[in-house]
């Protein structure tokens, strides 16, 4: 049966336990995985722009023996001609085995999978669900710290607009005695519903705070998220409040010795380009991880055994 | 008041006081050629106060839209002058088309052919999420 990928939740705790085994293997073992997808074609519709997201989904088929077939901007395909993304999933399922989805739309990769006969993964849409950048935060993680359970998360920024925050607090809400800290200015806090719904219902300790200082030696993790200027409406809320929360070497005086500090990318300055060699900046091998887990988020949906 | 007993059709009753002509032009039994009749602040020992529709015909009605409005709804089935059913109302889990997403941001605000799915998240606080984008439905739209 075909199988997507739109939210995170579609994925049960185990079955993400079996993909970070799976990405730590192919850390491991390469050359193991290199023709897993020899013929396999995946479609990376991106109607919305993305640097990280698209060349990590690309690399990600190529690595494992596959083709790509690109579309990079809205305005280069037919939804610039006005074509519906149900009818562009059902003609992209011709030509290719599984899509890759990000749309400015919410809601709009699961459209594509109601009308697609191939697996579709959402790749972010508008400021819904980012469901790999919570597969790459996930296994950063787990091998940063060495469990998924037990942790003192705190979330800085945005966490509002930010879809990757949404994401991941659902996903580590599955698992027992973890603990956030939400970190933003009062116009960014997280939607009530997410913390009824999600939090709330799986019994998760949570704290609002406005301040990073106060809080920052209880963390074991630290997410750091962009103030997202595509996601306002108005330049002047988005100027007011960009500039909310920069980590700087002297904020991090105060945090411990094992935080690992994560941020989806990109960074504008949110985070000071001299924390970037402390040991517990672990952004940049976040991206590297979220290779390995679209590696073996795309052999799961397409049947292939590890 | 006296309105005349129907030989074969619906009796719409227990509709909360008020909900009455709601329900009415969201079952748009406007378009109907038969009889129709509201009957508001019918003296009720349950409810205090109720609405009553009687339609005088057999016609299809949509569950949904009544169990969303109104769950505390009962539908009676009349034929022959009896009543040959009763059919009590539950919160839907799934309403397709009955409601609107107003999120600017949705798919469905700008693909405009697409159903507008919405499901029952929490039914404590009777709320309902649009299937696409997640947002509460504010009002009854239609």
């Amino acid at each position: 049966m075909k199988r997507s990928l739109i939210d995170i939740c579609d994925l049960s705790t185990e079955e993400i336990e079996e993909m970070v085994d799976v990405a730590k293997d192919i850390m491991r073992n390469p050359q193991k995985y290199s023709e897993k997808c020899k013929g396999k074609k995946l479609a990376a519709l991106f109607f919305e722009p993305s640097t990280r997201t698209r060349l990590s989904f690309e690399a990600a088929m190529y690595e494992l023996g596959g083709n790509v077939l690109s579309v990079s901007s809205a305005d280069s395909s037919s939804a610039s001609k006005g074509e519906s993304v149900a009818d562009t999933a059902r003609i992209v399922s011709c030509y290719a085995d599984i899509i890759a989805m990000r749309h400015p739309k919410e809601g709009a990769p699961l459209v594509a999978a109601m009308n697609a006969s191939i697996p579709v993964i959402n790749a972010g849409d508008g400021g819904h669900n980012h469901p790999t950048q919570t597969l790459a935060d996930i296994c950063t993680v787990s091998l940063e710290k060495g469990r998924l359970n037990n942790l003192t998360v705190g979330f800085c920024g945005d966490l509002k607009f930010g879809r990757t925050v949404h994401s991941l607090i659902q996903a580590l809400s599955r698992y027992s005695g973890n603990r956030f800290i939400l970190i933003s200015p009062e116009e960014l806090n997280l939607p009530g519903y997410i913390k009824k719904d999600v939090i709330e219902k799986n019994r998760i300790e949570y704290v609002q705070t406005t301040s990073l200082e106060q809080v920052m030696p209880e963390l074991d993790i630290l997410y750091m998220t962009r103030v997202q200027k595509e996601r306002f409406f108005n330049e002047e809320d988005y100027l007011r409040l960009k500039d909310s929360y920069i980590l700087t070497p002297e904020k991090l005086k105060s945090a411990r010795s094992d935080l690992s500090i994560l941020h989806p990318l990109p960074r504008v300055n949110e985070i000071s380009v001299a924390i970037d060699n402390d040991p517990r900046a672990c952004y940049f091998k976040q991206a590297l991880y979220g290779k390995y887990m679209r590696m073996a988020l795309i052999m799961k949906l397409l049947g292939i055994e590890p | 008041m006296n309105i005349d007993s129907i030989k074969n059709g619906i009796v719409i009753d227990h509709i909360t006081a008020g909900k009455g002509m709601d329900i009415y032009n969201l079952l748009k039994l406007d378009s109907l050629d038969c009889s129709v009749a509201i009957i508001k602040n019918v003296t009720s020992v349950k409810m205090g106060k109720k609405d009553i529709i009687k339609i005088d015909a057999d016609i299809p009605i949509n569950m949904d839209i009544l169990g969303y409005i109104d769950p505390g709804v009962t539908v009676n089935i009349i034929r022959g002058g009896e009543r040959v059913e009763k059919r009590s109302i539950s919160l839907p889990d799934r309403l397709v088309n009955v409601i609107f997403c107003k999120n600017p941001r949705c798919i469905t605000s700008t693909e405009q052919e697409l159903p507008h799915i919405f499901k029952l998240t929490d039914p404590a606080n009777r709320v309902y999420r649009c299937a696409y984008c997640e947002s509460k439905a504010s009002g009854r739209g239609i």
